[in-house]
């Protein structure tokens, strides 16, 4: 009797195993952390060759984070590439990477057309403004390429050097208050101050409309408000975690990246450069972008 | 029965909902493809952002097809064991190649393979990432 109904039944039974498995297999995918919790303490640092040939081992070393202490090189690895979009939240496709755009948010969305992600478009078409060397600004110098940073403190403020277009920022932490109704700039306004011994936390304002907040091509308005706060874990291992608030694009802010690990390098490390260079762009585009995209000559 | 047939339905729906792993989606690629493996002369190596690219002939039966490369770009490269010295024109190489999607000699650089047994990337075919 039982073996009969499966029999006839097969196909159906089949379907509902198989949807079933993939639902399992899924949840358990995004459930996974992307980082185990103490991670950053076991794991040891690959050694990296450096901007100079020298392959350099990373820091280990037993002693305490120091206090109120952010300086130093930081290797992200390949973890800030971020070739999705925000690495919390890479434009995938999957439904707990959706954001919730406001009507005026999905109409700026529909406006950029970036060549990654599920909303790709072909190279030639798309009209990424990073992509003819526009600077990236902020958000997007921490969301996508951010590689090798270098951070200076002075008693009055901080100071965050970019390997990815060889850029700087100054973050205020003399306790001026941030602009009100600035000029806007590419990489905003920003003023920091110490949450507790080991958490600086940056508040930024008055990012120019123009830039991307990553490489999918999320918008943003005058209104965006970004916090990074960077936190010493310990002697060797910062983490950096960036927020997104802005009220007319989004209708509530969301962590565009979460604990994003940094291993320290020791000083004598080189930084490479990275540059975005117009030729390098133009020439890239003739062998690769226009074929691939079927608008070249041929 | 007709609970088994709207379970059947529910399932196909989810089935349907459920999404392929986003790959870094290039839309030039399809990513599902199957890898070409070419036999080929390097002609250039052009070691620059946004990505490195490797140009080679593919001569066959008297036709040469003049093939385009792409991998990523120097810093990530470096760490994987490439120089802008790893390659020069007139080297002779065994190419896997992903091909675009409209059928070009156009493709994504997964490996390299030298005649004495050496690999571009070293450690394997992680192929070309970002």
């Amino acid at each position: 009797m039982e073996s009969q109904f499966i029999t006839k039944y097969r196909c159906v039974i089949l379907i509902v195993v198989a949807a079933v498995a993939s639902l399992c297999s899924l949840a358990r995918a995004q459930s996974a952390p992307s980082q185990p919790a103490g991670a950053a303490r076991s794991q040891k640092a690959a050694p990296i060759i450096d901007g100079w040939g020298k392959t350099i081992p990373a820091e280990s070393s037993a002693a305490p984070a120091p206090v109120h202490d952010i300086s130093g090189i930081w290797e992200p690895g390949t973890r800030g590439v971020q070739p999705l979009g925000a690495g919390a939240m890479p434009e995938d496709g999957k439904p707990d990477h959706q954001l919730s755009y406001t009507p005026a948010g999905l109409a700026k969305l529909k406006g950029t057309m970036p060549s990654n992600g599920v909303r790709t478009v072909l190279p030639a078409d798309s009209n990424d403004p990073a992509w003819h060397c526009d600077p990236q600004g902020l958000p997007r110098e921490d969301l996508f390429e951010l590689r090798t940073t270098q951070i200076f403190q002075a008693a009055d403020k901080i100071l965050l050097l970019y390997e990815y277009g060889k850029v700087w920022r100054v973050i205020w932490s003399d306790g001026r208050e941030l602009p009100k109704d600035p000029e806007p700039r590419w990489f905003g306004y920003s003023v920091g101050k110490w949450e507790d011994e080991y958490t600086f936390v940056v508040q930024s304002t008055g990012m120019d409309e123009r830039t991307w907040i990553d490489r999918a091509g999320r918008p943003h308005s005058d209104a965006l408000r970004v916090e990074e706060r960077f936190h010493r874990v310990d002697h060797d291992h910062l983490e950096l975690t960036v927020t997104i608030d802005d009220p007319k694009m989004y209708t509530k802010p969301w962590v565009a990246l979460d604990k994003l690990r940094f291993n320290l390098e020791p000083s004598n490390f080189d930084v490479r450069e990275m540059m975005c260079s117009p030729s390098e762009l133009a020439e890239y585009d003739k062998l690769m972008g226009q074929p691939a995209s079927g608008k070249d000559s041929q | 029965m007709k609970i088994l047939m709207a379970l059947a339905l529910a399932a196909t729906a989810l089935l349907a909902w459920v999404p392929l792993s986003a790959h870094h989606g290039d839309a030039i690629y399809d990513v599902t493809a199957k890898n070409v493996t070419l036999k080929g002369t390097v002609t250039e190596w052009v070691w620059a952002n946004p990505h490195c690219v490797l140009r080679f002939d593919v001569t066959d039966s008297g036709q040469t097809a003049h093939w385009v490369a792409e991998t990523t770009a120097p810093p990530s490269l470096i760490q994987r064991g490439w120089t802008k010295q790893s390659l020069k024109p007139g080297d002779q190489v065994t190419i896997t190649v992903l091909p675009v999607k409209n059928g070009r000699t156009v493709g994504r650089l997964i490996e390299v393979l030298f005649p004495d047994g050496q690999k571009l990337p070293h450690g394997g075919d992680q192929g070309s990432g970002q």
